[in-house]
């Protein structure tokens, strides 16, 4: 029997505001317990909610950047229920109203397709508090530093079929709001975090099955394994004749196995209303065109221009733009060399800095190589001064940090030997230490073509410039 | 000095006729006497108050001259109050010591204004007897026997009895104009939004509204001016401007059109004394040459429903954060995390709170939403709408504030559905956000009587202006409940 898989992604990504979504209070990461929770985020008797603007704005360049439609009004709304990290026993939300609702993003498949997933909704939302269970001795601590950071949760329709289209769905979405500058994106400290719908039915069924809401899932991996468990357990499930009970599962990667928290009769009645302490939030065009100018270049813009302008593959333009800070040090390095030697740097970026970088397990940003450093090196091979061969010796010495290209170049006497007459001799010097391969190759062993190159470029220290070795062991030969 | 309002006792202050910490003294000298016969109030600052006063009193020497600078008032005990308890009448805010001022106190301080103390009320100003507050039952001035309206009960009573020149409080439903016209004060609600509600313990946020309660119109607009204006913290503070509100009660009222909403004229419920009194009204304002002209407001039968959902929908929300967790009262010895709720709130809040947010939750339940709160909300929609066609053919509307006197104390504490109907003439200017004010009209068996005045929305200087001229020509107003201490 074949199944398919029906899932739809909650992710919460957090707003890199300085302040929180209704208070003044700081929104840094890692701060003493309870030391970033003014009285509004306390929920102390009295106090009021004041919306912050630039959460908003941030909103607004998500909604902008994946053409959704932003209404002209939205509505926050209390979302009840008792909880200690919850102070005011409410979390304000948006609820029949959001900010942004309707938009697309487009995902890129494994065989280079482009798959469009839709977006039913992003709305702005506080976070709760963080409740502390170890080390309280049987009691619970209470952090309320995270309690009204701003978020905004971005549902999607149930548009993707498998754990491999999540992940891209994620993987864009992560590298979009980096572009934006909306969100740090920092999935450890929790800034992007996923919920997981997945339903499973027979081929061919149109209706939906029961779906799962799995929870907790903090990396693209763990998002993978976690979807590709509940399929097959949904699966194995429904083809022992059992039923999917609609539920929310926790993700536990230490086993990687789903979990269920809570079932829907247990679930909670919200009771969500509008919060008569915020009046609805308008959006009028001028404010729409002032965040609209403020878009950079998304990342399919710059995908499309690499591939146009600078005659990238559609693959390579793919992977240097999926990154905000690659595709900067890309754009970096190619303002040295020009764009005639583009695609030698992307060459370069994503075979032996990527290679190396993910060896060391360091990002981008923590590159020994600078992309002047390797525009540097780019500049060299360019103009002959060294080989391709050469190159990886002058790489290999920057990553160690012995400075530029030019003074790896000069300290090791790595320059190309392009001098036709020192290349002859060179040549000539080959073929009179071995006189028995000449005799055999002028007998028509030609395959020793490759020693003879060998032997000059090995007497050279593999300084002469390969083409012209070989033409001159051509006509000599 | 007791009979003296804030503009006469301003003008002394001025001309040091005496000093703000003699009138300090006065004040608290006559709450320690009178105040073990009304339990008015729940704290007295008689420290704080004092230091107030002589820094005030400094300020003046030093020519500053605003018009509260050293005046005594007291605040409900809903507002915050930096370092000062802060219980909103509930146990469970008995040990809690507000971190900061409410804007409404702030800026009576910044005013100049003397704070005597913290004024009883119903608990979380739900009640119009003030016989739900934790801190027991406020005694009217008029007759102990009896109520003085709630939820500002502690506000009207030691109003009535001159305890201070002026109390604050606040309305959600009537809370000060109910207590006002049951005490024989005058009582103001400014528009929704035109006083900051921040560090005022909510109650129903689309419905509370901060103002005040005096002895004369005339010192309403005075204590109105220093805190209207949009408050940056509030986001429901409306950003209009703010007029001086005394720069208009002279004005003649000649001609002002008064509408009689046919619906609040009915008789139906209404006490015979009342009706007389305010019959009384209106020959006299008839006499200032106001033009009085029958109005329909053809929704006001549903405004007591309507305010029963709107309203404990909000506080069943407002209220969640008393739960034992952070601050306020906690049970003792918590077996478990739904133990410390249940029991917290159980033995925290009084019976009329938990009513509400009984109620409250089940209104906004899945399944109950739309028939309840979604139609509570349409209807209020209609109700607005009502005014504002009232106000294209006439200036002010012209109500009974209650339809009845004070009643016993006791006497429909156990009836919920009773006590409920007395604020029915006042629940439509919060259902629709109105300005009203209250003003005494005479009496009924030696118990006060009030009318009631509502305006279109941010029109408080029309409001004052037609309560002024009323009170330059009668007397109700002057008249101090008879106290006497054996």
């Amino acid at each position: 029997m074949e199944w398919e898989a029906t899932i739809g992604l909650e992710v919460h990504v957090q707003l890199s505001t300085k302040s929180k979504l209704f208070s003044g209070a700081p929104t840094a990461y890692g701060a003493e317990p309870n030391t970033q929770a003014c009285f509004i985020d306390l929920g102390f008797p009295g106090v009021l909610p004041v919306l912050n603007r630039d959460a908003v704005m941030k909103a607004l360049k998500f909604g902008l950047s994946i053409g959704a439609e932003i209404p002209p009004y939205s509505v926050f709304s209390r979302k009840n229920y008792f909880y200690p990290d919850l102070p005011k026993g409410y979390q304000i939300s948006q609820g029949d109203h959001p900010i942004v609702s309707h938009g697309v993003l487009n995902i890129r498949l494994d065989n280079g397709e482009s798959k469009p997933i839709r977006i039913t909704r992003a709305h702005l939302e506080e976070d709760a508090g963080k409740s502390l269970h170890e080390d309280f001795h049987g009691q619970s601590g209470i952090d309320l530093n995270r309690a009204g950071t701003p978020l905004i949760e971005i549902v999607s329709e149930p548009d993707i079929t498998s754990s491999a289209e999540a992940v891209a769905y994620l993987k864009t979405l992560h590298s979009l709001v980096r572009y934006l500058e909306i969100s740090d994106g920092n999935m450890q400290e929790g800034s992007f975090r996923c919920d997981a719908n997945v339903s499973v039915r027979r081929k061919g069924e149109t209706k939906l099955g029961t779906r799962t809401e799995t929870k907790n899932v903090n990396s693209f991996r763990f998002v993978e394994k976690a979807i590709e468990y509940e399929i097959s357990r949904q699966i194995s499930v429904l083809e022992s004749g059992g039923e999917i009970v609609q539920e929310t599962r926790l993700y536990d990667s230490a086993k990687n196995e789903t979990r269920p928290m809570r079932s829907k009769e247990e679930a909670t009645d919200y009771r969500y209303f509008p919060d008569p302490d915020l009046l609805p939030l308008v959006i009028n065009e001028k404010w729409l065109k002032d965040v609209k100018e403020t878009l950079p270049e998304l990342p399919w813009e710059k995908q499309q221009r690499f591939v146009t302008e600078l005659d990238l593959s559609d693959y390579d333009a793919n992977i240097l733009s999926s990154q905000r800070e690659l595709a900067n040090y890309f754009e970096q390095a190619i303002k040295t060399t020009g764009k005639t030697a583009a695609k030698l740097t992307a060459n370069w970026i994503i075979g032996d800095l990527l290679g190396a970088l993910n060896k060391n397990n360091l990002d981008i940003a923590r590159s020994p190589i600078s992309p002047d450093q390797l525009a540097g090196m780019i500049a060299r091979i360019s103009d002959n001064t060294i080989s391709g061969k050469i190159a990886k010796t002058v790489f290999e010495a920057m990553w160690q940090g012995e400075g530029s290209a030019d003074d790896v170049i000069a300290k090791q006497g790595l320059t190309q030997i392009t001098d036709d007459s020192a290349i002859q001799q060179a040549v000539d010097e080959i073929l009179t230490s071995y006189p028995t391969q000449l005799a055999e190759y002028r007998a028509g062993k030609e395959s020793l073509f490759g020693f003879f190159v060998g032997q000059v470029m090995k007497a050279t220290k593999g300084k002469a410039n390969p083409q012209q070795v070989n033409e001159v062991l051509k006509k000599k030969l | 000095m007791s009979h003296k309002t804030i503009a006469e006792l301003s003008a002394d202050l001025a001309q040091k006729k005496c000093s703000s910490v003699e009138l300090t003294r006065y004040y608290l000298q006559r709450i320690k006497t009178l105040d073990p016969l009304l339990n008015s109030f729940i704290t007295v600052t008689e420290e704080k108050a004092l230091a107030q006063a002589a820094a005030a009193d400094e300020r003046r020497a030093k020519g500053e001259n605003m018009p509260l600078l050293g005046i005594p008032i007291a605040h409900k005990d809903i507002f915050c109050t930096e370092g000062i308890k802060t219980t909103s009448g509930s146990k469970m805010l008995d040990n809690f010591i507000a971190p900061y001022d409410a804007t409404v106190v702030t800026k009576y301080k910044e005013a100049g204004v003397v704070c005597l103390g913290k004024l009883n009320m119903d608990e979380f100003a739900m009640g119009s007897s003030n016989e739900t507050s934790y801190y027991g039952a406020v005694k009217n001035p008029w007759d102990l026997t009896r109520v003085p309206g709630g939820s500002s009960g502690g506000s009207s009573a030691a109003m009535a009895a001159r305890l201070a020149p002026a109390t604050t409080g606040t309305d959600t439903g009537g809370s000060i104009r109910q207590p006002a016209a049951l005490c024989g004060v005058t009582g103001l609600k400014p528009t929704y939004g035109r006083v900051s509600r921040f560090g005022m313990i909510a109650f129903a946020s689309s419905l509370d509204q901060a103002g005040m309660l005096a002895a004369t119109a005339e010192d309403c607009a005075i204590l109105l001016n220093p805190i209207a204006g949009h408050d940056p913290k509030d986001s429901t503070s409306l950003d209009q401007p703010v007029p001086d509100y005394t720069a208009t009660l002279n004005n003649s009222i000649g001609g002002m059109t008064i509408g009689l909403p046919k619906e609040y004229f009915t008789g139906e419920g209404m006490d015979a004394g009342v009706t007389k009194a305010v019959e009384a009204a209106i020959a006299q304002f008839k006499k200032l040459g106001a033009v009085f002209k029958e109005i329909s407001l053809p929704t006001t039968d549903l405004c007591v429903p309507t305010y029963y959902v709107v309203a404990p929908a909000e506080c069943s929300s407002n209220l969640s954060r008393f739960d034992g967790v952070r601050y306020g009262y906690r049970c003792e010895d918590p077996k478990n995390l739904l133990d410390l709720y249940e029991r917290s709130r159980s033995e925290g809040f009084g019976e009329e709170v938990k009513r509400r947010i009984i109620i409250g939750t089940y209104v906004l339940s899945a399944g109950y939403y739309d028939a309840f709160y979604l139609k509570a909300q349409k209807i209020r929609r209609l109700i607005s709408n009502d005014f504002e066609a009232a106000f294209k053919e006439v200036d002010l509307v012209l109500a009974p504030t209650t339809p009845s006197t004070a009643f016993k104390l006791g006497e429909k504490s156990a009836d919920p559905l009773s006590m409920y109907l007395s604020d029915i003439f006042t629940i439509s200017a919060n259902l629709a956000g109105l300005p009203a004010i209250s003003i005494p009209a005479g009496f009924a068996e030696g118990l006060p009587v009030g009318v009631q005045l509502l305006a279109p929305h941010f029109q408080e200087a029309k409001l004052l202006n037609a309560a002024h001229q009323f009170q330059q020509v009668t007397d109700f107003h002057q008249k101090i409940a008879p106290l006497n201490v054996e």
